[in-house]
């Protein structure tokens, strides 16, 4: 009879001693591996791990405690979002590519709207409100994606209280997307064609109190982290990546920003009209984790800027229309909020059930079976929290998408943990990825 | 390659009488010039810095504003180095695969989306490979971040990419068979009843062409 040792119990493999730690037994670990030889250990960090983002693993090579070598291992979280929506049509897309990368939905949605608007020709057709709604939209996304960066970021590194503020951050954004669009996450808000419904009565003031609210309370994190003496022992000179390592890697984002290179979709290959916005790009010289966590930081208050001049857009444009005039591609954008939710247009279902029934045959096709896109692909890009949110989607004329691929910057990016992390200290790996900031919902897609 | 009908269901009586149509489409030919913006300049380069560039790139095509260069598989890395060492694209977007089972001799295509934040210009490059022979040379040693998008495309497609430090699979498990992106790998699903009904799984739904 064998008797299981509950203190790292250990097994011989051809490739050597495994042994199974749960926690609380380390050191009978290194007592055991003290008495070999071998000075080489490969842990295997995740997937199921606090500090790793999510579902990632990472195999680590370690002599001592310096890390010899890194790889990664994803697709624990793979769902298969690229196949299914082949089976529906383009406009249940959305409902699926909201669900990717699931800390920055609106961005997902855009970049796969704006593609399929492309291939329509109808991007210039698409009503400014709803452009304008899309980037404040998008923008407070930003905000709320880079707070659990930052939040989840700090806490990785021991940190407990930068999380509690930016997670109350985070809550004043979700707040907005509930009133806005029902929903706190996965919206599927923007569709192709504009938007899913416009703005409720009385956002536009309660949106202007929440960005003062975010500008004073953002004070709390930046005195709490910057300049701080054991933050800055924790992210100067760990993870460094320099231009040349970042452009061959395809990095782009805050990573990308961090080697001094201002490139931003937002101003470089402006779409929804960004070109009419004042912000600025922000950049760091240092190629490493402080020089991110900066970026990122800074990054609050442009986000804020282009929100409140997109609502001054917004008030000019009041009553505007937030759905392209085709009434082949647009679906009923007139929803009406109910109770406990999001409702039916009342005046939409009186008018195809009750008047018309022309309507409620053109009604019928247009949600069952969906509309018609040109044979052809595209590919279009958006700045998303973490870099080129990239959509490449192909039609073959029928009214599902033939394939669509999303590049998704948080899978790209993740390569670079190698680059960052070998032959540093197995602590600073932490550091490292937290800063890439992946995602794994759109890593493993 | 031929189509037949138009439009609406395919397994319901046609009474349009437009699904007796058989419809011929080319797949050969390239955009005229000019092809507009920055289009002329990056073809003009490229025909100086590479020689055989007739030989190499089978068809321009200007679409939607974007310029695609249909590669021949076996001029593939040539292109791609002198892309990224004279024109400077500096980074590639990854790589996504297509999957045509009806275009014979023809099924998978690579395509590659080129990025150059030099002269801030986009560019896509397209490689068609027969499904019996799908092997494509890797550009990882170009750039060495398309390493994970090769395995995702040989992961979801099987395409084998010659010269690949370690092509394995990426977001499926080791011991997966099939290719899952491919048209031929069915989606799978049970139906569904809800209040009564019974909804088919979204693959034995109704299509409409």
């Amino acid at each position: 009879m064998t008797i299981f040792d509950p203190y790292a119990p250990s097994r011989e493999t051809t490739e050597g001693t495994v042994f199974s730690v749960t926690g609380g037994d380390w050191d009978s670990l290194i007592q055991e591996i003290g008495s070999t030889k071998e000075e080489r250990v490969v842990v295997n960090m995740g997937p199921q791990h606090p500090s790793t983002h999510g579902v990632l693993r990472l195999v680590l090579e370690l002599e001592g405690e310096t890390v010899t070598e890194v790889r990664c291992g994803i697709g624990y979280l793979h769902t298969g979002i690229e196949k299914n929506i082949e089976y529906r049509n383009w406009t249940q897309g959305t409902t699926f590519v909201t669900r990717m990368d699931y800390l920055s939905p609106l961005f997902n949605e855009t970049a796969y709207c704006l593609a399929i608007e492309k291939l329509l020709g109808i991007t210039s057709d698409v009503p400014e409100r709803a452009s304008v709604i899309r980037v404040m939209m998008m923008e407070l996304n930003r905000i709320s994606s880079h707070m659990v960066a930052l939040g989840t970021g700090a806490l990785e590194l021991g940190a407990i209280t930068p999380m509690f503020f930016a997670f109350r951050e985070r809550e004043i954004v979700l707040d907005l997307f509930e009133m806005i669009s029902g929903l706190r996450m996965n919206m599927a808000y923007i569709r192709p064609g504009g938007v899913q419904q416009d703005l409720p009565e009385g956002a536009i003031p309660k949106i202007r109190d929440a960005v003062k609210l975010m500008r004073k309370n953002f004070k709390d994190n930046s005195t709490l982290l910057i300049g701080n003496s054991i933050w800055l022992k924790r992210t100067q000179g760990i993870g460094y990546l320099d231009l040349a390592g970042a452009t061959t890697l395809g990095i782009t984002g805050p990573v990308l920003r961090s080697t001094g290179l201002p490139w931003d979709l937002r101003k470089v290959q402006p779409y929804c009209g960004y070109e009419g916005y004042n912000f600025d790009v922000i950049t760091a010289d240092t190629c490493d984790v402080y020089g991110r966590f900066l970026i990122r930081m800074n990054e609050l208050e442009q986000s804020l800027r282009i929100i409140e001049q997109a609502l001054d857009k917004l008030e000019k444009l009041e009553g505007a229309p937030v759905m392209v005039a085709d009434k082949k591609i647009a679906w009923p954008a007139q929803l009406a909020l109910g109770s406990d939710g999001l409702g039916n247009s009342l005046n939409h279902i009186r008018e195809i059930m009750g008047t018309s029934m022309e309507s409620l045959i053109h009604h019928f096709k247009l949600v069952t079976e969906g509309f018609r896109v040109p044979a052809g692909q595209v590919y279009q890009a958006v700045e998303s929290p973490r870099g080129e949110l990239g959509a490449h989607v192909v039609s073959d004329g029928g009214t599902r998408p033939y394939r669509v691929h999303f590049r998704d910057p948080s899978f790209n990016n993740l390569q670079a943990t190698a680059a960052m992390s070998e032959g540093g200290m197995i602590a600073d790996i932490i550091g490292a990825v937290a800063s890439i900031d992946p995602v794994m919902g759109g890593v493993d897609r | 390659m031929t189509e037949n009908g138009m439009f609406g269901a395919s397994d319901s009586g046609d009474t349009s009488g437009y699904g007796g149509l058989v419809q011929t489409t080319s797949t050969t030919g390239s955009t005229e010039r000019p092809y507009g913006g920055y289009f002329d300049a990056v073809v003009d380069d490229l025909e100086r810095a590479y020689p055989e560039f007739s030989q190499a790139i089978e068809r321009v095509i200007v679409d939607r504003g974007e310029l695609t260069l249909h590669v021949k598989r076996e001029k593939l890395l040539e292109v791609a180095m002198i892309l990224r060492d004279n024109l400077k694209f500096e980074s590639c977007m990854g790589v996504s695969g297509i999957h045509y089972p009806e275009n014979l001799g023809r099924e998978l295509v690579a395509v590659y989306p080129l990025l150059s934040m030099t002269n801030n210009r986009r560019i896509r490059l397209e490689v068609s490979l027969s499904d019996s022979d799908a092997h494509i040379p890797s550009l990882v040693d170009v750039w060495a971040g398309n390493n994970w998008h090769e395995r995702e495309t040989f992961d979801m497609f099987g395409i084998i990419f010659d010269g690949h430090p370690g092509l394995t699979r990426i977001l499926m498990p080791d011991d997966w068979q099939g290719h899952p992106q491919r048209k031929d790998y069915a989606l799978g699903g049970i139906p569904v009843e809800y209040k009564g009904a019974t909804i088919p799984a979204p693959s034995n739904r109704r299509t409409y062409k």
